[in-house]
């Protein structure tokens, strides 16, 4: 069993989770996940660490409600316990002194960059990190963002808060200020994962991103969790989830993660029929 | 002249009700067919049976105590060899090994000893299982990495010895393969976790949720204060034929699809959470047990039309007979000589058709079996909506990647000894699929059970 020791409402429908798992804690680095089953009939469900505590022996993930499992995982309380906590998995992200950095997240992805950019701060760099969301009620961890960088840009779909558009005009914005940028982390929705990365092909800075596609083991028994790198067929949990954002075949990756929508969409709505009853 | 008496067959169920639900499909011998059975046993003075038992196990005075309705004991007599009887009597492949060698089967049919082995084992279950008797503890600790047939052996084996054991399982329930890749309707969980419940009453300590090579390693383990480790991972990392399409959606490892099935328990959506789809017509690329068991799951989960693939003929085909026939039964059609060169999908992305070749088969080959030679302009399209690719399993890396001086082979298995179990190692051990690539239940159990000998051996000495 694995408690629940702090939850936080960081926007609407997100959530963060504060749990304790010393073992994982222990050994987790930036850039690795957890695979999570909160009761006998879960799913198992990667989320990627967004902090972890090795003193207090916690790791700390954040949740948007999306599908049925991440909406009722959104809903735990303190003092709640998940079933199943595993991890730490896939490779960290490589850590050295390579210059200035761009660390940018989008919507939720905010959460998996943040130890990157401590990481990364830690080993001397320069880190600008990019927050971007659709309105400035969905910039989440400014704070926490704000203590592992140098310096930090936000940008929101509408303009209401910071610059108006999406990750790739902060991007812009940056470069407009003739920086010489090393590398970039882009951690976000598929799509702005794409733009970042079509955006900065041309420029010859090396992207990466960090695949989430659908999991069941995240050990690599099963195969589920296929991407294409580079015509090459391989496993986000082993390999990844971190890949060099121009060669990643993002189109078949959207794809990919669509298909069990309709599937989704039916366990949320048995769940409803299942809360009304009980008169929740 | 009980030998001229014929085999009993087990009672099945029936073979269109089955195809429609997940119940175990074999039903098990009534008791008085069971007595009857082990009645035809010749009790040879120097019984073959037992030799073509990878674990020894004392066949005819087991059956004896069957003639003698002395079931519990006829199970004890097992478990001394075999601590998971329950689940041998269902899927180890007897007409290969004790049953091939038994002398009935010259001129007629073998005895059932595995049917006769599940008959006694299920008979204990239903009563309560005994405990095994314990050696006193010892004080020295063993840590077994991975909960399948080879790892819960030898952690039974190190236990009834007296030593303090901990089994260290990635996934969240142990049992490896048992649980997540043969159906429930060839070997039910509940039967499985009774048996490795039995372990924990011997005071095996299993942890789940444990990824050796990620939250932990071999070094740590043995600097941790363990005094041995074994390691019996499996043959987890599935296959994949490396042709156009194979990454669209729809198209499954048998790994993935029956891991969502059994272990994830998908058939039971939205009950459990876990989707999976399988749509009107699935493909089952290969011809091994892997492959039955993901065409017959296939059937069950509602497809319309489910077909085996495989590039060679039926007297090729490397699954056992009754699997085979079970499938063909139910309503798995074969398409033999056949193979896909490519995967077509629509514009979601999704399987619609695969472009398949014709095969004849030429000379035998390395294997032995006759090799099979693609007809040149034999392409033809077969519209399916699901792929499952069941072409065999490699070890997985993420422990031998991160054991500094295991010695491996070409394929990245473990190189052991094959008698001792011992690795390049001290005081580490590997056994099961993991040293041999992807075999059976009972050779994991017979390698387990062999490694936790030696590591008797060799903890007396420190
Ligand atoms: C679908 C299917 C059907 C089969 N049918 C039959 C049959 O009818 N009869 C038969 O005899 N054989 C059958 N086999 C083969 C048989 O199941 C295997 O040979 C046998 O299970 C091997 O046992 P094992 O203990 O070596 O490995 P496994 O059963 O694979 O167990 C390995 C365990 O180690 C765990 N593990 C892996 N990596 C780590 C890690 N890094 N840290 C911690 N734990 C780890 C895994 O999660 C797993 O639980 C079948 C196999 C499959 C896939
Ligand atoms: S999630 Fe199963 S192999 Fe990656």
């Amino acid at each position: 069993m694995y408690t629940v020791v702090k939850r936080r409402v960081l926007a609407e429908a997100i959530v963060l989770l504060e749990i304790l798992a010393p073992d994982v804690a222990n050994k987790a680095q930036a850039g690795q996940f957890v695979i999570v089953r909160q009761m006998h009939n879960s799913e198992r469900i990667p989320l990627t660490i967004m902090d972890f505590d090795r003193q207090k022996g916690t790791v700390t993930i954040v949740l948007q409600a999306v599908g049925y499992s991440s909406k009722l995982l959104t809903e735990m309380e303190e003092g709640d316990n998940l079933l199943d906590f595993v991890g730490p998995l896939g490779q960290p992200t490589e850590i050295k002194n390579y210059g200035t950095v761009l660390c940018v997240g989008g919507g939720v992805g905010v959460a998996p960059i943040h130890p990157i950019a401590r990481a990364l701060r830690d080993a001397g760099n320069k880190v600008i990190s990019i927050l971007a969301a659709k309105n400035k009620d969905l910039i989440i961890l400014e704070e926490e963002m704000k203590a592992v960088s140098d310096e930090i840009v936000i940008t929101t779909d509408d303009g209401s808060y910071g610059l108006k558009g999406f990750a790739t005009h902060g991007v812009q914005a940056v470069l407009d200020r003739g920086l010489e940028i090393s590398a970039i982390w882009a951690i976000g929705p598929m799509i702005m994962m794409k733009s970042v990365a079509d955006f900065t092909k041309p420029l010859g800075i090396k992207t990466l991103v960090s695949m989430n596609p659908i999991m069941v083991d995240g050990t690599g028994m099963c195969g589920a969790c296929r991407v294409l790198v580079g015509q090459e067929t391989k496993f986000a949990c082993v390999h990844g989830p971190e890949f060099d954002g121009h060669l990643v075949d993002f189109d078949l990756a959207m794809k990919r993660s669509a298909y069990f929508r309709q599937e989704e969409a039916i366990a949320l709505h048995e769940h409803k029929c299942q809360c009304q009853k009980e008169g929740k | 002249m009980a030998s001229k008496m014929p085999r009993h067959d087990m009672p099945r169920q029936d073979a269109l009700a089955r195809g429609n639900n997940f119940q175990e499909v074999a039903l098990g011998y009534p008791l008085e067919v069971a007595v009857q059975e082990a009645n035809r046993c010749l009790q040879c003075k120097k019984p073959k049976c037992v030799a073509g038992c990878p674990v020894g196990v004392d066949i005819p005075k087991f059956i004896q105590k069957i003639t003698e309705r002395e079931f519990l004991e006829a199970a004890q007599i097992i478990k001394r060899k075999n601590l998971l009887p329950a689940i041998c009597g269902r899927v180890c492949p007897q007409e290969s090994q004790c049953e091939a060698q038994c002398i009935l089967g010259v001129k007629g049919e073998p005895v059932a000893i595995g049917r006769l082995e599940r008959f006694a084992a299920d008979y204990e279950i239903a009563q309560g299982c005994c405990k095994p008797e314990c050696q006193a503890p010892t004080g020295k600790k063993v840590a077994v990495i991975g909960a399948g047939p080879a790892g819960l052996t030898c952690a039974a084996e190190l236990a009834r010895s007296g030593h303090g054991v901990t089994i260290y399982e990635a996934l969240h329930v142990a049992g490896g393969v048992l649980m997540y890749g043969i159906p429930e309707f060839r070997l039910p969980k509940a039967i499985v976790q009774k048996e490795i419940n039995g372990l924990k009453d011997m005071g095996v300590e299993i942890k789940v949720n444990q990824v050796v090579g990620k939250v932990t390693s071999v070094q740590e383990l043995l600097d941790s204060g363990y005094d041995a480790v074994f390691i019996g991972t499996g043959a987890g990392l599935p296959h994949f034929l490396n042709i156009p399409g194979e990454n669209l959606c729809g198209v499954y490892s048998a790994n993935e699809f029956l891991t969502r099935s059994n272990l994830m328990k998908a058939y039971d959506f939205p009950n459990h959470i876990t989707p999976i789809k399988v749509g009107e017509r699935v493909a089952v690329l290969g011809g091994g047990n892997v492959a039955m068991d993901a065409a017959r799951t296939a059937l069950r989960l509602g497809a319309k039309d489910v077909y085996i693939i495989y590039r060679r003929s039926k007297t090729e085909l490397p699954a056992r007979a009754e699997e085979v026939e079970n499938a063909e039964e139910e309503g798995v059609k074969f398409h033999l000589l056949t193979f896909p060169v490519e995967i077509l999908g629509n514009e979601k992305g999704n399987v619609k058709s695969m472009v398949c070749l014709r095969y004849e088969l030429g000379e035998p080959d390395e294997s032995g079996r006759c090799k099979p030679l693609a007809i040149k302009g034999s392409e033809f399209e077969i519209s399916v909506d699901t792929v499952v690719v069941a072409v065999g399993q490699g070890p997985n890396p993420l422990v031998t990647m991160t054991t500094k001086g295991l010695a491996l082979d070409k394929r990245g298995t473990i190189l052991a000894d094959k008698e001792t179990m011992a690795t390049s190692i001290p005081g580490v051990y590997a056994g099961g699929d993991i040293v041999t690539g992807a075999a059976t239940v009972i050779q994991a159990m017979g390698a387990g059970k062999k490694a936790a000998a030696s590591i008797n051996k060799y903890l007396a000495t420190k």
